[in-house]
């Protein structure tokens, strides 16, 4: 084990994964000269050269469909987008080509590319950088869409990203960048898709995250207990695949529920997951479950504002109390 | 730039030509008779009068380069080598089918010929074409990656993107446009204010070549220069094949948007008359060859009608397996 930041585990993992396979390479904007607007490849194209570290033009749809067809003939594309907000542009080479090779091709063709970037809100970004969109890749069949929460986390499910032979949206969260923690150095260290985390264990409320509402429910949980409620906290760690049984065993323990989400609440993953938790335990549950999600209005910029369209600790021990009363 | 032909070719080479693109012609032609039966569902763009593109393309490819494709992709499959049998039963909707009948007309392929299953969004396979061609490269296997799109397929983002891609890191692709005059019912000349498509490669730093797209040697001529340009690792052609549709667009067109006149013209420049002249005049073959030809085509779609006929249906339970690589 070694500390580190979430960045430089997720560099690490890169790494390893270069140094294994000689069909992983990395293309995306700024990632190779520049070494990354969130220097997350930081000296990986002095160690592994141009070719395998490719600085590509500001062409989303290029860069995903390049992906996409490399991954189609042998190689293990690892594509950056800047941000997951640019990524609009090239959903349809995403949607509408890596997510359905393998099925329209009749299971002849696999295509292991995995599409990455920094999602997060809080930095004052405004409106049109501060998205992440996973709902809309879990809606679609054929992508697994991952979410670390951790340093360890964010090493063990990239390697797994990249032996993955399927698509995969990869999430980071820039607030999570400079956050250590220990990480195993074992090169063969991964973390096996669709097994949620159990983060803190309680009898009261089953409270339900990923990616960097995991640390905000984490300090709810925190708060609460000074009141005497004990939140069980949940890490899904990927959406898809998604590990429901974690999520139920410990709703029938606490029978309430909390589920969250940073991104818009309207129609948003939060809702998919109490859908499942209604479907599969209604008998168990002494509430309703609760959803705590964004607003659902564009990313507005003034700090204040910003605040008001984010979700808090604040709005998850409101939640968690309202499953209680 | 206009390709020169060289009329070095030998008269098997010539029949051979003729061969693929009067195959294409009488598949085409079986399938819409088979559409207006309802025996074939679904829709259909069929490939007739541009047989001399693919033909000539993939002429100038060897069996292990690809090639992506568009919505109107028989010809293609059929020139690059995938079966008739595994495509008609496709078209059938048969497990048998090139994509087990979860792809059908809009997606016909077939990787272990270099054929990507086809691409039916517009413009959406240059950028993986690029990326093929990048594997290509990475992996020095001196492969090359044939993509075709429409004359309306040059007005989306994605080739502009893609072909900029391929220019600055020389990737051995060569992109073909088959002008067929028309977007749909869109007449070229509304929505593209240079005169040739092909004068659109200067703007990327890459050669643009203009091919008679009815006459397959014309159109070979320019994709071998284009292969042989990509094989050096000199990069990316892009070759406008000047053609013209001679069926509708897809199911119940009447073609009312274009005249009886324009048709007749360019029926006169019919690509298997061309060709078919061509090996008359040379004396590379007599008439009587010509009908044997006709005759071995012609029982190479029974063949393929027979068995996407008696082939079985997929399973519906096949219908959740597929999407991920471990649950086929
Ligand atoms: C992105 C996208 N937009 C629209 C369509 C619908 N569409 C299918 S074929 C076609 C016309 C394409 O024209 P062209 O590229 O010239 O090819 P052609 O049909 O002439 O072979 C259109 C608009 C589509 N399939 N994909
Ligand atoms: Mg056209």
């Amino acid at each position: 084990m070694a500390v580190m930041r979430y960045q430089e585990a997720l560099r690490l993992a890169m790494t390893e994964e270069m140094e294994r396979d000689a069909n992983v390479f990395l293309c995306g904007e700024e990632i190779g000269q520049y070494q990354g607007t969130y220097r997350v490849t930081e000296g990986l194209q002095q160690k592994f050269g141009p070719m395998r570290v490719l600085d590509t033009p500001i062409s989303e749809v290029g860069i995903a469909g390049l992906a996409t067809g490399a991954a189609m003939v042998g190689l293990r594309p690892v594509a950056e987008f800047m941000t997951w907000s640019f990524a609009l542009s090239a959903m349809d080479q995403i949607v509408n080509h890596a997510a359905k090779i393998t099925y329209m091709s009749g299971g002849r063709i696999r295509c292991p590319v995995v599409f990455r970037g920094p999602v997060g809100r809080g930095g004052q970004l405004s409106a049109q950088h501060s998205m992440s969109l996973e709902s809309w890749y879990a809606h679609t069949p054929g992508l697994k869409v991952v979410a670390p929460a951790t340093p360890a986390d964010v090493k063990g499910l990239f390697k797994t990203a990249v032996r993955d032979d399927n698509p995969v949206i990869f999430m980071e969260h820039t607030a999570l960048y400079p956050q250590r923690g220990e990480v195993p150095e074992d090169p063969e260290f991964t973390i096996p898709f669709g097994v949620a985390a159990v983060r803190r264990e309680g009898a009261d409320v089953t409270v339900v995250a990923y990616s960097h509402m995991v640390g905000v429910c984490l300090k709810a949980a925190d708060l609460l207990a000074q009141e005497g409620i004990e939140c069980e906290v949940i890490d899904l760690r990927t959406l898809v695949p998604l590990d429901m049984e974690t999520v139920l065993t410990s709703v029938r323990k606490t029978n309430r529920a909390v589920v969250t989400q940073e991104e818009w609440k309207n129609v948003g993953f939060a809702a998919e997951v109490a859908a499942r938790i209604y479907e599969q335990a209604f008998d168990y549950l002494d509430a309703p479950v609760e959803r705590v999600g964004g607003a659902d209005v564009p990313m507005p910029y003034a700090r204040n504002l910003e605040r008001a369209a984010i979700p808090h600790e604040s709005d998850v021990i409101e939640a968690v109390r309202r499953t209680m009363s | 730039m206009e390709a020169a032909i060289k009329p070095e070719t030998d008269g098997a080479t010539l029949l051979d030509l003729y061969r693929q693109m009067l195959l294409i012609r009488r598949f085409e032609e079986r399938c819409n008779a088979l559409f207006m039966q309802g025996k074939i569902p679904s829709t259909l763009h069929l490939y007739i009068g541009q047989e001399a593109v693919a033909v000539g393309v993939c002429a100038a490819l060897k069996p292990d380069d690809y090639l992506t494709s568009t919505h109107r992709p028989h010809g293609h499959a059929l020139a690059k080598g995938v079966s008739a049998r595994a495509i008609m039963a496709e078209l059938y909707a048969k497990a048998t089918g090139c994509c087990k009948a979860k792809g059908g007309s809009m997606h016909v392929g077939d990787m272990a010929v270099g054929m990507v299953p086809a691409i039916a969004i517009v413009g959406a396979g240059a950028p993986i074409a690029a990326g093929i061609g990048l594997s290509a490269k990475m992996r020095r296997s001196g492969q090359v990656v044939a993509s075709f799109f429409g004359d309306g397929g040059a007005n989306e983002g994605a080739l502009h993107e893609a072909m900029n891609m391929a220019a600055i890191w020389r990737l051995p692709v060569i992109y073909v446009c088959e002008n067929n005059l028309y977007g749909a019912s869109t007449p070229v000349s509304q929505v593209i204010a240079v005169e040739h498509i092909a004068d659109r490669a200067a703007a990327y730093g890459m050669p643009g070549v203009i091919a008679d797209g009815n006459d397959v040697l014309s159109v070979r001529e320019a994709a071998r220069e284009a292969a042989e340009r990509a094989r050096r690792g000199e990069g990316p052609t892009l070759i406008e094949c000047k053609t013209y549709r001679l069926c509708g667009h897809s199911r119940s067109d009447a073609c009312g948007y274009r005249s009886r006149e324009e048709e007749a013209q360019w029926r006169e420049r019919d690509p298997l008359l061309i060709q078919s002249r061509r090996i008359l005049a040379m004396n590379a073959a007599t008439q009587e060859d010509l009908d044997r030809i006709e005759q071995e085509v012609t029982a190479e779609i029974d063949d393929a009608v027979a068995f996407a006929e008696t082939s079985p249906s997929p399973r519906a339970e096949d219908a959740l397996k597929d999407v991920f690589w471990e649950d086929r």
